[in-house]
């Protein structure tokens, strides 16, 4: 501030150049955003409010005609059994899938951050590889090595596990729970380079100490470790929790939503409706209601995750 | 000291037996499925575990690239995933320089918004999207699927340059700017040729991604057989042919053995690139 003015006195010459200069550096950063704002405006922006108007539509998309209806669509949401349906499937997946893949993770990581370890690059890329293989391929390929003729099922029957092949997917019981094991072992990677990050921020020297103080490796993971990093899991889960919620691919390529929509999640439902013509005519409008409602509710959830996640570290 | 140190050997040892079986589920899944893309039909209902064909043969390949148009998958595949990198490359590399080194105005107000947009799911824009591409006339064709997969908001890689850019010391700009280099100059050979580890990360991850995109060229390119991917094709193929495994497990080789190539040799920048992530 000083210093601006001890500039200013000396003359407005300087000033204005000074104003010029940062017109100048403006319109540069501009120019260097134009590409990405114009793709965001182009594919997030306007879609979004694309979708607001769409969904106060009554619209197939394969005419232009197109009635508004108001909030007609919203109204028959909150009647739809198949909807709610699908809405608490997907919250049902996330909530079986968090707990599970954050602990998975966490203890693949604690093995593997260990500096005595030999070969721990080997294991960590073992444990990658599902990460960066295509979702929709695995889920496909995952169909038949869950399959009642499948590798899965020969093992457990001729090691007398299971008397009969288990219908892992066909069976509605179980078509769910098998879906967050698929997810929780093909995503586990990246949630475990997540918990490696914060495991190495805790300095070596708590180590030391611990073991200098008798603890073994439980008693300093449970004492010691856990506590420094649950503020990096708290955000691990919030990134695993709206990712879960997002769930497609595997589930479109495994089971569709089936069987008898046992696994029918959002993403599936929204899809059905906009794009397949498998129930009559797509309805446009009114999945993209279901899609807003849907969006609306993980951005909420997402915000009270993270004011819960800010209480506690600031109570912890 | 001698039973202790018997003791440490053999809980390392009970560690590297419990890793490796682990890491062997782990990819046993993709072990299985190359194997079986070179068994025959018989030999692969006959030999449902094991991961060595006892009669090796290239049909389930030769069958599923040329008869099934895996090869034209493949090559748009390719297509797709190159020219969105470059276009997310230079989109990211440029703004990430702007929002990274200079406080303009506006600055902060975007950076909330593309943030924000990690909440956002893909199936509440994916309809409006369709749209878009259709309006461009661009439905079923390699360009609208470029477009719209390069048209996220791609904020892990935005956070990714912008720090990078944030941590350069202020002096090596001031000396570009005494030698005389404006703006653009200060960017192309100043910034941009200290800023190839992250751009390497960057490609790495959205070749990955890319690659793997299932939703978008789902919607896109399902009933235009000449445009689809990998990942959409053997969806399809599957659709049609529900009884050929092997030509299934095939395709499934092709989708993702160059993908885990690519990995195994640059895992250490996807690696990074994650971790970088969560960091910032």
């Amino acid at each position: 501030m000083q210093k601006l003015q001890v500039a200013s006195g000396k003359g407005t010459d300087s000033e204005k150049r000074k104003r010029k200069d940062k017109l100048v550096m403006n319109a540069w950063c501009w120019l260097f955003m134009a590409l990405a704002v114009g793709f965001y405006i182009l594919f997030q922006g306007y879609p979004i409010i694309c979708s607001i108007q769409y969904s106060l539509l009554d619209w197939s998309g394969m005419t232009g005609y197109a009635e508004y209806v108001g909030l007609a669509n919203y109204k028959e949401l909150l009647h739809d059994e198949l909807f709610w349906n699908a809405f608490f499937n997907s919250f049902k997946y996330t909530a079986l899938i968090v707990p599970l893949e954050l602990a998975v993770s966490l203890f693949l990581a604690y093995m593997l951050n260990n500096e005595k370890l030999k070969g721990s690059s080997i294991y960590r890329t073992m444990y990658f590889v599902p990460v960066v293989t295509t979702t929709s391929v695995v889920g496909i390929i995952m169909i038949f090595i869950l399959g009642v003729q499948g590798p899965v099922n020969h093992l457990l029957t001729s090691l007398h596990i299971s008397g009969q092949p288990v219908n892992f997917l066909g069976n509605a019981k179980y078509a769910l729970p098998t879906l967050v094991v698929i997810s929780l072992w093909k995503d586990c990677g990246t949630y475990m380079i997540y918990w490696l990050a914060g495991l190495q921020s805790v300095p070596k020297d708590v180590y030391e100490a611990a073991t200098v103080d008798g603890a073994n490796r439980r008693q300093t993971f449970f004492r010691i470790v856990l506590p420094l990093i649950t503020p990096v899991g708290g955000i691990i889960a919030i990134l695993c929790a709206i990712n879960s919620l997002k769930v497609f691919d595997i589930v479109k390529t495994m089971t569709e939503g089936g069987p008898f929509y046992a696994t029918d999640v959002i993403a599936t439902y929204v899809y059905r409706s906009a794009f397949s013509s498998e129930i009559g005519m797509p309805r446009l409008g009114y999945a993209s209601a279901a899609a807003l409602f849907f969006g609306g509710a993980v951005i909420i959830i997402g915000l009270v995750l993270n004011g819960i996640k800010g209480r506690l570290s600031k109570s912890l | 000291m001698n039973k202790d140190k018997r003791k440490k050997i053999g809980r390392g040892l009970m560690n590297h037996i419990l890793l490796a079986g682990i890491g062997f589920i782990w990819i046993y899944p993709f072990l299985w499925t190359v194997s079986a893309s070179f068994k025959s039909q018989t030999e692969f209902f006959e030999n449902r575990l094991g991961l060595l064909p006892k009669a090796p043969t290239l049909d389930n390949i030769i069958r599923i690239w040329s008869k099934a148009d895996f090869g034209t998958y493949f090559i748009n595949t390719v297509i797709v995933s190159l020219f969105s990198v470059i276009i997310v490359l230079i989109m990211t590399m440029m703004a990430g320089y702007a929002m990274g080194r200079y406080r303009f105005w506006g600055r902060n107000v975007v950076m909330a918004i593309f943030l924000g947009s990690i909440a956002i799911p893909l199936v509440s824009t994916i309809i409006p999207t369709y749209e878009v591409i259709k309006s461009m006339n661009l439905i079923g064709t390699r360009t609208g699927l470029i477009l719209s997969q390069a048209g996220g908001a791609h904020v892990i890689f935005l956070l990714l340059f912008t720090s990078f850019f944030e941590s350069i010391p202020k002096e090596m700009e001031e000396a570009a700017k005494m030698d005389g280099c404006n703006y653009f100059k200060t960017f192309f050979y100043v910034m941009m040729p200290i800023c190839k580890p992250i751009a390497t990360t960057v490609v790495i991850m959205e070749t990955i991604w890319a690659w793997n995109a299932f939703m978008l060229p789902l919607v896109l390119t399902l009933n235009n057989p000449s445009s689809r991917t990998l990942a959409v094709g053997l969806y399809v193929f599957k659709g049609e042919n529900v009884v050929d495994w092997t030509g299934i497990a095939a395709g499934g080789s092709i989708a993702v053995i160059p993908i885990i190539i690519l990995f195994i040799f640059m895992q250490k920048y996807f690696v990074e690139g994650i971790a970088g992530a969560v960091k910032s």
